[in-house]
């Protein structure tokens, strides 16, 4: 193994870590907030993905489809939910965020996508419709249950995850693909080819990072939902409603894993079902920060990524191996250094 | 399951059906029927873990790999016999369990089931990436049972075996359940913390539930390779894991029989959606998922319990089984100790830079009531927990009969000889009275698991039964002792609490303010209760801030003002104290 392999090895250790970072902490922030497990995240990417590259052959039926049933269900709740509390009046307005805008959403996108629109459109389009799915998800099978133990929103998380699988597989077929490269160029730096390609995704990823953290800091919605995670019945005393902390949290993390689906396009093939692999390296990254420390779960990513590019290159059979395994030494540790042992219900 | 006649009719009838099945049913039915067993099996130990125990599993798959690989691979290769190989199987799973057990189940609940999904996906790649294992393709030939010389090979007389260890598995779990480790599993639902005060070692029992599912899970896994005489990585990936564990959850994962139901129904369930839903869509797939998908996150948001309480809803109720007359346990060791009962030395309790108890120090004295009073946020809940080892010390030392119990687990500071209840109320929902106070007499039996799955400790079980019983006639309940402890009023259900404590036989009984939200008459029934024990000859600390309720029943009252002891003395002299009466009313006076 010589100096150049070693290299490209990193690169790509580090542009997959990048994406498995940004994972992750889609991942420790729903879990902060809503204490749900979003073990479905990676049919997001998986999502983000499939509908650029059906964008490419001008094709949007099956997500447009699929926003549409959910808007008409989440619809039906929130009436059922106005009339049962007797808000009937607030009723349209309710109607017109959970119905309409999801139903205009998945009107333009089939519209739009048979015009074949350019790239950067459709990579707009692609995320805006995958986003939309988070909220919606939410509304429809966490938000009933919000309250549960954090078993039951997790058991509830994998039946998603069941169901998004499914669905994926329906709508964009069995068939992997992979979206065109955002840029071809390359440049050497001491003797080592950095592709461009690379360069981009760790450049957004931490972009989006930084961008996060502003949000997070800096306006009052990113402290609201922060107030939320450290406790949500002070938050709520505070009048930030469990609810609008939740469907925030679940647009933000959908919005994160599309984008790294249409990050990792270019890179890898993607199939309807490849998401939950992709995402549980995410997890085994943020379980390295305990599920709650953002800057163990982005640095214990890009761990994941290199071990797992190197142990793809000794290894490759054994590579998934590799990484899940990888999980017992951290939670072993992570049992010796926590000593508060008692359920969370 | 317990004693009822219809139950056994039913279960007579569940076996008959059985028996005729692979004599009459065409083979297709035949072959369906012994995969519901086999997942049935599986679903068993899920039903324990995630129903009864309050943790689970997306790995259990994985551990039918490890049984029906172990099998395949010593059978075909090195020419062991099955029955062999099961004990090898369990074994080798076992010890996975164990181990893996061990690394998360100390940690909070949702570590398990993520280091379940990260290890079955590893076996899952490893199964299929292992050469001798035979890679992707799998196993073949592996040879057939046999008992003595007769192979079981055809599907109809495999049946019957695979039923028959089914059955045997839902007997034991069954009587599992219904016995003294038992009561400590159902106790872990609520956490730690209940089942620790009544000397349940609560990560320990954790894993051991865990090890059983697993140990469950690889029998099926070994009776799966012989009967489809090959294997192949595809039944033991992550989804299937998944698969087992909607099985439990579907068909209710608070019964046994939610294990046979559920695993019943996704398997028809699965067969017919197979065969409908690609026609439907109009290619082929993967389809049920979205179904099962969406039913189970129907289910969890509106039926949480799963089928079986629809179904044991429609069958008659079942008389509970009456508390036998039996001699009484063993008394703990109650030896006298000169000096006071219990010694709080210069306890501190810090939490970062807020002082909780500041070095506070006082003693019980054997056979008094003392209580322990102050405003709200003096520390004495806190206080309280140093002593009952809910809380470690920052500082100083607890003291008890002589032994420093300071910072120890309260799992040990029960077996010393230290009874509690809890300021809120800890009861398991559908538990009943008699169970719950049987759960106190823990320390009191020793039945483990084995011989309680294999009712081999009918003898101590009907001793336990009628100390509770006589535990809840000392507190007068027993017209409420087989009915859900959950059910009873606030006032009742601090009463369980104290049956619950007296029966581990307690030297020390710590009740954490067992009048607070009792009505009047509920306070005076508690006030006699307790006079009642302290007659007995008792000793009982009583964290109060009830003033009324305190000095009416303590011997001497302990005061605390912002973590330190303001007074200490008889009752008439506290009330007459002039610092207290100031912490007390102290805004106002001035």
């Amino acid at each position: 193994m010589d100096l150049p392999i070693v290299a490209l090895l990193a690169q790509d250790g580090i542009t997959n870590g990048a994406i498995y970072a940004l994972l992750a902490l889609a991942l420790v922030l729903v879990f902060a907030v809503t204490r749900v497990i979003w073990v479905p995240s990676g049919e997001f990417l998986a999502y983000g993905t499939l509908t650029l590259a059906g964008l490419q052959l001008g094709k949007a039926s099956g997500i447009a489809g699929l926003l549409a049933g959910m808007a008409v269900v989440a619809g039906a709740m929130e009436a059922w939910r106005s009339i049962g509390d007797g808000e009937a009046r607030r009723l349209p307005a309710r109607l017109a965020l959970w119905t309409g805008l999801p139903l205009a959403i998945a009107a333009a996108l089939y519209f739009i996508a048979p015009l074949q629109p350019p790239f950067f459109v459709q990579i707009l389009l692609a995320l805006t419709a995958v986003t939309a799915l988070g909220p919606l998800l939410y509304r429809i099978a966490f938000q009933p249950v919000a309250e549960a133990s954090v078993l039951v929103l997790l058991i509830v998380a994998v039946a998603v995850h069941f169901a998004l699988v499914g669905l994926g597989l329906w709508f964009f077929g069995a068939e992997g693909s992979r979206t065109p490269p955002f840029t071809s160029a390359s440049f050497e730096l001491g003797g080592v080819t950095v592709s461009g390609q690379s360069v981009l995704v760790v450049a957004t990823s931490i972009a989006l990072i930084f961008a996060l953290a502003l949000f997070f800091n800096r306006t009052l919605y990113g402290r609201a939902l922060r107030a939320t995670a450290v406790n949500r019945v002070g938050a709520r005393l505070a009048g930030i409603s469990p609810g609008f902390a939740g469907t925030l949290t679940f647009t933000l993390g959908a919005l994160m894993c599309a984008f790294c689906g249409v990050l990792i396009g270019p890179i890898t093939t993607v199939y309807y079902d490849s998401g939950f692999l992709i995402s549980l390296k995410g997890f085994v990254g943020a379980i390295f920060g305990g599920l709650v420390t953002y800057p163990a779960a982005a640095a214990g990513s890009l761990l994941v990524g290199v071990l797992e590019s190197f142990s793809s290159f000794w290894a490759s059979a054994f590579k998934e191996v590799i990484v899940f395994t990888l999980i017992i030494p951290v939670l072993l540790w992570l049992s010796l250094t926590t000593q508060h042992h008692e359920e969370d219900e | 399951m317990s004693g009822g006649s219809w139950t056994r009719y039913a279960f007579v009838a569940f076996v008959a059906v059985l028996v005729a099945v692979p004599a009459v049913a065409p083979a297709f039915w035949v072959t369906l029927g012994n995969y519901i067993g086999l997942y049935s099996i599986v679903a068993l130990g899920l039903v324990l873990l995630t129903g009864v125990a309050g943790q689970t599993s997306f790995g259990q798959a994985a551990f039918v790999g490890i049984g029906a690989y172990t099998t395949a691979w010593l059978t075909t290769s090195l020419g062991y016999t099955p029955w062999i190989t099961l004990a090898i199987g369990l074994a080798v799973t076992a010890a996975v369990a164990l181990a893996l057990g061990a690394i998360t189940l100390r940690m909070k609940g949702h570590y398990l089931p993520l280091a379940t999904i990260a290890w079955g996906i590893s076996l899952y790649f490893l199964f299929g990436n292992l050469d001798f294992l035979g890679g992707h393709t799998g196993l073949t030939s592996i040879p057939p049972l046999a008992i003595g010389s007769f192979e079981l090979k055809a599907e109809r007389a495999l049946f019957l075996f695979v039923w028959a260890i089914a059955l045997a598995a839902l007997w034991a779990t069954a009587n599992l359940l219904d016995s003294r480790p038992g009561r400590a599993i159902r106790a872990l639902r609520g956490g730690f913390e209940m089942a620790e005060a009544f000397g349940v070692d609560g990560a320990r029992m954790k894993t051991v539930v865990f090890v059983y599912a697993a140990l469950l899970a690889c029998v099926s896994g070994w009776l799966y390779a012989h009967l489809q005489r090959f294997v192949n990585p595809t039944p033991f990936s992550i989804n299937m894991g998944i698969e087992y564990l909607f099985m439990a959850v579907v068909g209710g994962a608070g019964s046994v029989w939610g294990a046979v139901v559920g695993a019943t129904l996704i398997t028809l369930l699965k067969q017919v959606l197979q065969d409908i839903l690609p026609g439907l869509l109009g290619r082929s797939g993967n389809f049920e998922m979205i179904v099962f998908g969406v039913l189970l996150v129907v289910l969890l948001q509106r039926a949480r319990e799963g089928v079986w309480p629809w179904i044991a809803r429609l069958l008659p109720r079942s008389a509970p089984r009456p508390v036998p007359d039996a001699p009484p346990l063993k008394a703990r060791h109650h030896a006298e100790h000169p000096g006071p009962l219990l010694e709080v030395r210069a306890a501190r309790k810090a939490f970062g830079g807020l002082v909780a108890v500041n070095d506070l120090t006082f003693d019980i004295r054997a056979g008094e009531i003392l209580g322990l009073i102050g405003p709200n946020g003096a520390g004495k809940s806190t206080t309280f927990a140093l002593i009952s080892g809910a809380l470690p010390l920052t500082t100083g030392d607890v003291v008890f009969r002589g032994r420093s119990i300071g910072s120890r687990p309260p799992y040990e500071i029960a077996r010393r000889g230290i009874g509690r209840t809890f300021q809120h109320v800890k009861l398991i929902p559908g538990m009943s009275v008699l169970d719950h106070v049987a759960l106190g007499a823990y320390l009191r039996g020793t039945t483990g698991v084995a011989r309680a799955a294999l009712k081999l400790d009918r003898q101590e079980e009907a001793r336990t039964r009628a100390e509770a019983a006589r535990q809840i006639a000392r507190c007068g309940l027993t017209a409420h002792t087989f009915e859900s402890a959950g059910s009873l009023a606030l006032g009742q259900q601090r009463i369980v609490e104290i049956a619950r404590a007296l029966a581990c036989d307690p030297t020390l009984l710590l009740l954490d303010e067992p009048a607070a939200g009792l009505r009047y008459l509920e306070k005076q029934q508690l006030a006699a209760l307790l006079r009642g024990l302290k007659a007995e000859g008792m000793t009982i600390l009583l964290v109060e801030h009830d003033m009324d309720f305190v000095m009416g029943i303590t011997d001497r009252l302990v005061v605390m003002d912002f973590g330190e002891k303001l007074a200490e003395g008889l009752p008439a002299e506290i009330q007459r104290n002039p610092r207290v009466r100031e912490a007390y009313l102290g805004g106002v006076a001035e």
